[in-house]
């Protein structure tokens, strides 16, 4: 009864919140002439394992900037989190591609002047200003790090390697597929059939028309006999696969880790097809009420140190081309591990999670929507 | 006795006076019109219950008839039957409306069943020294947390749980029902088997004795005597305990998140989508209607059966 209590509370909330929650246009730049003493406290959403203690505690000592954060679950989460109480109740974010783009035409972020962060000039070429945190020239985040959806499998149960994602549509694993519980995996269909059936001409994984956008849904409708679970969290999928359930799965190189790491038999890859992927951008609200703090933050987790910490605690890659020493330093073979010497074609074989909009990146109106996106991804769950 | 003097933490005698001549007319007018008292006692409960509680059902009836503006995100607020259409239209949200009503409806079938030999055995044959302790084992798990309660039944259940183990080891073969509607309903079973038992255990142990015995005087053998006797006492324990299995089943959405597998999503979990993920708020409340009706209807039909007295 509780809990069927609250959920009528969060619906009360979220009605109470509705003036506020509409879309308005991008923030129109508003840099600061220069970056003076910190305000003392610092608001960040992010995500788990982005703000650990390693580097944050020096980040305080060194500048005052008290930071308190709050962990989100999901993209959708940081969303109406950065868009709570009006916006300005947080400062700065962890967006992934998938979050940045609504963020940005919601007015919630603002332009970020690069000039202000003295590692900018190192980061990667592609991710200096990438579509999903850049509009026009205008960059409304920092990208900080990134890294690809993997095929995972138990080499014990799972005969040969997989070099296709169609493994993830094949019968044989009937009852031991595991995939994210996400609409964005619509993406993972449409690019497995970008190569697959080039007749449906998808160009983008993310820029579907609807009748593209049906096809994929079909593959995904046919997937959901195979499927185990739709995992939601990072540890339920560790979970499938150390308890027997799963033996192949749309992953994330932190799960191999994790499942290694527990003496499991265990393997990835990025198939022949590519992957999509993540590519994280901090961003800062245009509300913000600590700017000062916010843009030395911004600055300190640019730095090469940071950057390796960051990447071997999640087991992803900086954007820092700086921090492969650092990397190395810290955990022997870890930035080979983690691709950063990898060359710019591993990068650009990686589809970056983006906002599905009605609005192609031709600038036609003929694509689907996240919302679109949404509803099919329920049918598909069924 | 003289107020005057000391005049506690160096309060002036003057204020004291005066707060106490306060206190003494309020009381006496309280006391002259006892209305007055009975309004000030349930005006703050009533208040919270109206505004809070129902003005959240009325909002949510209000923005189930809006809809969402696809481009902009915002909310259109003219009248439409938009989102009843979609979900009547949709097989998708038929299939789960149905889903959650069929298994909140399982749910408190096996409920009733496991939950009536119970407690009949603790209200009628158990001494006083067994039946605490059976009611104490009754109610220890909701000691403890739900979710952790789930994660225990999902390790029991997994592939490798224990389970299969337990199966494995008596030579029988692996019993593959981890991550599906099966888990769900063994799940939401136990989890909700209190609140079954205790209803049926209090209108069971209010039947006197006499009529037992007078049943028998008449000549009833016992399964008569359960039949036109106890059953038709204990009915309302029952139904007032399928209100609690049925409307605590129709409103979860963690359950199926956590043991459920493809294709066991429900009401809630579509709500939760829609407010979160795509925003579109007008649609959730629109589907939160559902099993509003349903309980509604349900409650109507229990009230018949005279639930209300076994509360």
């Amino acid at each position: 009864m509780i809990r069927k209590f609250a959920r009528f509370g969060t619906v009360a909330l979220s009605l109470a919140s509705l003036t506020t929650a509409g879309w308005g246009a991008p923030a129109e730049p508003n840099y600061p002439k220069e970056i003076g003493k910190g305000e003392g406290a610092l608001n960040i959403v992010a995500w788990e394992g982005y703000a650990q203690d390693d580097w944050v505690k020096p980040f305080e000592a060194e500048t005052g900037c008290q930071v308190n954060k709050k962990y989100a679950g999901s993209s959708d989460e940081m969303v109406a989190l950065m868009r709570s109480g009006g916006g300005g109740e947080y400062d700065l974010v962890s967006a992934s591609g998938d979050a940045s783009l609504r963020l940005i035409y919601g007015g919630d972020v603002q332009p970020i002047e690069t000039s202000f962060i003295p590692d900018f000039p190192n980061f990667v070429e592609d991710l200096k200003a990438p579509p999903h945190n850049t509009l026009k020239g205008v960059h409304y985040g920092v990208s900080y790090e990134w890294g690809p959806n993997v095929l995972l499998w138990n080499t014990a149960k799972v005969k040969g390697t997989p070099t296709s994602w169609s493994a993830l549509y094949d019968p044989q694993y009937k009852g031991l597929v595991s995939v994210p519980d996400n609409p964005i995996q619509i993406a993972d269909a449409a690019l497995y059939l970008s190569k697959s059936k080039p007749e449906l001409g998808i160009t983008d994984p993310y820029e579907l028309t609807p009748a593209q956008l049906d096809a994929a849904a079909e593959l995904l409708k046919g997937q959901q006999k195979l499927i185990k679970k739709y995992w939601a969290l990072a540890s339920d999928q560790i979970e499938l696969f150390k308890n027997g359930d799963a033996a192949i799965g749309a992953s994330w190189p932190y799960m191999t880790n994790s499942l290694k790491d527990a003496g499991l038999p265990v393997a990835d890859a990025v198939p022949s097809e590519g992957a999509t992927g993540w590519a994280d951008s901090w961003m800062l609200a245009t509300k913000t009420k600590h700017p000062n703090c916010a843009y030395k933050f911004m600055a300190y987790v640019s730095t090469p140190k940071v950057q390796a910490q960051q990447a071997i605690y999640f087991g992803e890659t900086p954007v820092n081309t700086k921090a492969c020493t650092e990397m190395d330093a810290q955990q022997a073979g870890s930035c080979a591990k983690y691709h950063l010497d990898a060359p710019a074609n591993y990068l650009k074989s990686i589809k970056f999670w983006k906002t599905p909009m009605q609005q192609c990146g031709d600038g036609s109106r003929g694509c689907t929507s996240y919302t679109d996106w949404q509803q099919k991804w329920q049918e598909i769950k069924g | 006795m003289p107020l005057t003097g000391s005049g506690g933490r160096g309060a002036k005698p003057a204020t004291i006076m005066a707060s106490i001549t306060l206190h003494r007319r309020l009381s006496a007018a309280l006391w002259r019109r006892p209305s007055l008292a009975l309004t000030a006692t349930l005006v703050p409960p009533l208040a919270w219950f109206v505004l809070i509680y129902l003005g959240a059902l009325v909002l949510l009836f209000i923005t189930a008839f809006w809809s969402v503006d696809a481009l902009t995100g915002e909310i259109d607020r003219t009248w439409t039957f938009e989102n009843f259409s979609r979900i009547l239209g949709s097989p998708t949200y038929r299939a789960i409306a149905l889903r959650t009503i069929g298994m909140a409806a399982a749910v408190t079938i096996t409920d009733a069943l496991i939950a009536y030999p119970f407690a009949f055995f603790m209200a009628r044959i158990a001494g006083p020294k067994l039946r605490v302790t059976l009611l104490t084992l009754v109610l220890l798990p909701l000691w403890s947390s739900y979710l952790a309660r789930v994660y225990a039944w999902r390790l029991i259940l997994a592939h490798d749980g224990v389970l299969n183990w337990a199966l494995n080891s008596i030579g029988l073969p692996d019993l593959d029902i981890g991550y599906s509607r099966w888990a769900m309903w063994i799940v939401f079973s136990y989890i909700w088997l209190p609140f079954m038992i205790t209803p049926l255990y209090t209108a069971l142990e209010r039947i006197p004795h006499s009529l037992f015995e007078a049943s028998e005087d008449l000549g009833a053998r016992s399964w008569r005597t359960f039949g036109r006797v106890v059953l038709p006492l204990s009915l309302p324990g029952l139904v007032a305990g399928s209100i609690f299995t049925f409307s605590l089943t129709l409103g979860d959405y963690i359950t199926p998140v956590l043991v459920g597998g493809p294709g066991s999503d429900f009401i809630g979990n579509v709500v939760y989508a829609n407010v979160g993920i795509a925003n579109n708020v007008p649609f959730a409340a629109a589907y939160a209607a559902i099993p509003l009706i349903v309980m509604a209807l349900y409650l109507t039909l229990a009230r018949r059966l005279g639930a209300s007295d076994a509360m």
